[in-house]
């Protein structure tokens, strides 16, 4: 059976499923089927099963979730079984089984940044949302879930939205920040680019370009990462004896 | 002396010029002038120059990466592969993000050089899922790089070509095992693979596969340029080169610190400001929450790999972080077996069901229902996890127990007997007995 043939039965047994027990059933976009072939053309010639994490992650662009149809979508891509697929997206945290919001605001819980106030953002998230981990407010708007270590220990406690930074928060601020987001209030990003959806995000977790005017160059780097740094400048150290004239020895008489 | 000279701004210079994510910033900055001198030398010479560096991974076990290029088979027929391991999650870990959002070609220039070095014509960066800036920079920088003809076919008209792919992981700290990666990255669920046969053989794809960290691939245009002797001048004999020291916790200035390897704590928590007010030192990992516990005793020990371990610890990753005497070790440790809980891969029993368990007994002992019996069952857990596990993974997870048991058993015996109150309410006892 051709694979548009096999698109065309799936459709039909998902309708009919869609009656049955689904709420929704998701027909992928031509846009999305091109980009999946645009993903599988990555990875060397005959190991396209590489492929299956950014196609996760291009579902959930759809989706904001891995659907029945999103794990049905990458076998039929892979050739693989949805046994298969459902195994690797029921093992990682990206990937969510239930609706999401527009912003996932993850908060690390960690030891360091627990000690560091992070499990009282966590709370008084939890409490003024009235939603607990990897739930959804009310609204529709925001998923709440408490991560592991993000990398920002010297900025904890480390909040994100979307995966991007905001620094500096306390329970009362990190309240703030949901309502901001709530309303659709803007919201600053401190070291990221600008705030987008997290379908949106999901596409760049695909391996897509972040294709917004200037997004890559914004961010500037924080105090702590430059640290450091900016202390050996103040101080003017540099490691002595740099110089990038200094030959490769060469055992093999210099030919290539 | 004074202890700004151990400063040594190598990996972190860059970050300074907030332009120098972009090529044409980059190239002003020595950008790409390595790989110009790399592609004019014999491949075997530049593994005969990393080995010479005494160069060592930054990602934890600190394994000669002149010795790992040179375990690669040649002419062997295979296709060769350069995998990046940029799944930072040690808990305390913080360096390799910065370095990739804020110098991204740096590591694009080492993935060419290593990739000519060990024969490889296909690179993959297997980046943290939840790194976005960091995707974001390198995939623009590595759209840049083809564009300038330093990636993709005939590099810089030698006949070497390169692809190179940025990968998104999606969620799971094991991936950071270099075999459960390289099951990730082929689709797979990200658990680790037993060993031998070793990546070098057998890696991705079954083929001769080098993975390196962030850090040591970055490392190596620097080397390139300045050689093998300057690059000793900074470190200790056995562990050279300078060491991005992640500082995080009670000090004043938490922070990114590149300094000569084997530079003590002391010397760190002076750099950065001194400890917070009303904080006095307790206890600190000098390489993430897999790394033993040292305490305000181990100040003056010297972070290299060789030091560390003399001390009874493991210099990691150098994620220092710091804790007082208002932090506790005992729930410190507890919240760091609920991460290795929640991250443990489930392929292999004594990390899945110790971990599992270990954390029952601490919330046991932290709501004041402990008794003394649950201090030998967390050191007879430990003691069958450890060397027992599948991988790195559940060995480290009994890092802190062990090490927190040694050193601060009366915190234990505080919550045993009463003396401390109970940190966590009934609630957090379901399912504990």
């Amino acid at each position: 059976m051709s694979a548009s043939a096999k698109r065309q039965e799936f459709i039909q047994v998902s309708a009919r499923a869609k009656s049955q027990e689904f709420s929704q059933v998701t027909v992928f976009s031509e846009e999305t089927y091109r980009r999946a072939a645009e993903i599988k053309a990555r990875y060397p010639e005959g190991r396209q099963r590489s492929a299956l994490l950014p196609l996760l992650h291009l579902v959930q662009n759809e989706d904001g979730q891995v659907t029945p149809d999103g794990v049905e979508f990458c076998a039929e891509q892979l050739g693989i079984t949805k046994a298969q697929v459902g195994a690797v997206a029921t093992f990682y945290t990206m990937y969510k089984r239930q609706p999401t919001g527009d912003y996932l605001v993850s908060v690390c819980t960690n030891t360091m940044c627990d000690v560091l106030g992070g499990q009282a953002i966590y709370d008084a998230l939890s409490d003024h949302l009235g939603v607990g981990h990897q739930e959804t407010s009310a609204d529709g708007k925001i998923t709440l879930e408490h991560a592991e270590c993000l990398a920002a220990c010297d900025y904890g406690p480390a909040v994100t939205v979307n995966y991007d930074f905001v620094d500096g928060l306390d329970p009362e601020s990190a309240v703030g920040l949901v309502d901001d987001l709530s309303h659709g209030k803007e919201v600053v990003i401190n070291r990221g680019a600008r705030l987008c959806t997290l379908k949106e995000m999901a596409l760049q977790l695909a391996g897509f370009a972040d294709e917004r005017e200037g997004a890559v160059g914004e961010g500037p780097a924080g105090e702590p990462t430059l640290r450091g740094v900016k202390l050996a400048q103040q101080h003017g150290i540099s490691p002595a004896g740099f110089d990038i004239t200094t030959p490769i020895p060469s055992a093999s008489g210099g030919n290539k | 002396m004074s202890v700004f000279e151990k400063l040594t701004p190598v990996l972190t210079k860059r970050w300074l010029s907030p332009d120098a994510w972009r090529i044409d910033v980059y190239e002003r900055l020595d950008g790409y002038a390595a790989l110009r001198k790399a592609l004019a030398a014999h491949p075997d010479d530049l593994i005969a120059l990393i080995k010479d560096s005494g160069l060592r991974g930054r990602g934890g076990a600190g394994f000669p990466t002149g010795l790992k290029w040179g375990f690669i088979p040649q002419n062997d027929g295979k296709p060769h592969y350069l995998v990046v391991n940029a799944d930072e999650g040690e808990p305390g870990t913080c360096k390799d993000l910065p370095l990739m959002t804020y110098d991204p070609h740096s590591l694009i220039e080492g993935i060419i050089i290593a990739s000519y070095a060990i024969r490889a014509n296909h690179a993959f960066v297997y980046i943290r899922g939840e790194a976005v800036h960091a995707a974001r920079r390198l995939r623009n920088a590595v759209k840049e790089a083809y564009a300038a003809g330093y990636l993709g076919k005939n590099i810089q008209g030698t006949g070497f070509d390169l692809e190179l792919v940025i990968h998104s992981g999606a969620g799971a700290y094991i991936c950071g095992e270099e075999t459960a990666l390289l099951d990730s990255l082929e689709g797979l669920r990200g658990q680790p693979r037993l060993r031998p046969p070793f990546p070098a053989t057998h890696g991705l794809y079954a083929s001769p596969t080098v993975v390196n960290n962030v850090g040591t691939i970055a490392s190596v245009p620097y080397i390139v340029l300045g050689g093998a002797a300057w690059w000793k001048t900074m470190g200790t004999e056995k562990a050279s080169g300078p060491m991005i020291y992640s500082l995080s916790g009670r000090i004043a200035n938490p922070g990114q610190y590149e300094c000569t390897m084997g530079i003590t704590l002391r010397e760190l928590i002076e750099l950065a400001g001194g400890m917070k007010p009303g904080h006095k030192l307790k206890f600190w990992t000098p390489g993430g929450s897999s790394t033993p516990l040292l305490t305000a005793e181990h100040i003056d020990v010297h972070m290299d790999f060789e030091s560390v371990a003399a001390a009874g610890s493991i210099l990691g990753t150098t994620a220092t972080q710091i804790f007082s005497d208002q932090d506790c070790p005992v729930y410190a440790t507890y919240r760091w077996l609920e991460f290795y809980h929640h991250e443990s891969c489930g392929k292999c029993t004594p990390c899945r069901e110790g971990n599992y368990w270990m954390v029952r007994v601490y919330r046991r002992i932290l709501s004041g229902q402990g008794t003394y019996e649950d201090l030998d069952t967390l050191l007879d857990t430990s003691d069958n996890i450890l060397g027992r596990a599948f991988c790195g993974l559940g060995d480290g997870a009994t890092s802190s127990v062990t090490s927190s048991l040694q050193y601060f058993k009366q915190d234990y015996l505080d919550y045993i007997e009463g003396r401390t109150a109970p940190k966590l309410s009934e609630k957090a006892m379901a399912g504990a007995h």
